[in-house]
């Protein structure tokens, strides 16, 4: 798995850093249907997450709500948010 | 009853597409939701792929069908994740229909259909999403071991 991209510890205030170096992120939302373990499996698989990584990424998307699944390059988290629709996962794209 | 649910599914896919429904709104979120024009351009360059992929998933699970209806089904493991996949879009449909809910207890829910009217369409479909759910909890199991 990839280290997600930060901002370099130097820079004062991250509102400062340009808006295209600062990293995106893929989160994955709650829905009512989709299983648990359904949900451990798909990241495991798409993300060579451990289970326990897995396990903990979807108990965050049941009880808060939504976890960030992958974090990097644009492009990169449009390619995870595709391959999370193929699989019935509600995924969006944002820059915190 | 596997093959009408995955057909619907396919249906909605291909002539009946329709972004306005909640069901095809759910199958292919937006992935920008605070921006318009960033969601379009995804949807541009996403969409065509994704509903190819999500017809060649229902129609894997059509083509594994024995016609006749009884009988056994053996799966490999590229199988198995294509019918993984397909019935979770097959669930996902029959969930927003039958409006099922965080909250929602299948068992109630049931329970109440049938008090109600034994025959409705609402009791044959709740009990094909939880045999549907039944069967993708099995299919999981297996396949992570």
């Amino acid at each position: 798995m990839a280290a997600p991209q930060t901002v370099p510890v130097e820079t004062p205030d991250i509102d400062e850093a340009p808006a295209a170096d600062r990293p995106w992120i893929t989160v994955v939302h709650n829905d009512p249907v989709n299983l648990m373990s359904y949900v451990t499996w798909v990241f495991q698989k798409l993300f060579g997450y451990s289970r326990d990584k897995a396990e903990k990424l979807m108990l965050d998307v049941h009880h808060k709500g939504r976890a960030v699944v992958s974090s990097g390059m644009r492009e990169r988290m449009e390619y995870d948010a595709s391959r999370l629709h193929s699989y019935g996962l509600w995924a969006t794209i944002e820059q915190p | 009853m596997l093959r009408k649910v995955v057909t619907e599914v396919i249906a909605l896919l291909s002539d009946g597409f329709d972004r306005t429904d909640p069901v095809v709104d759910r199958l292919f979120p937006d992935a920008y939701p605070q921006d318009p024009g960033d969601a379009a351009d995804f949807r541009r360059y996403t969409e065509g792929d994704l509903k190819s992929s999500k017809i060649d998933q229902a129609g894997a699970i059509l083509a594994a069908l024995p016609s006749t209806g009884g009988g056994e089904v053996r799966l490999d493991a590229e199988a198995a994740e294509a019918w993984l996949r397909a019935l979770t879009d097959a669930r996902l449909a029959l969930g927003i229909r039958l409006e099922i809910e965080d909250q929602t207890d299948l068992e109630d829910e049931l329970d109440d259909a049938v008090a109600r009217d034994p025959t409705s369409q609402r009791v044959f479909q709740l009990s094909v999403y939880a045999y549907l759910g039944y069967l993708q909890e099995s299919l999981v199991d297996a396949i992570s071991r």
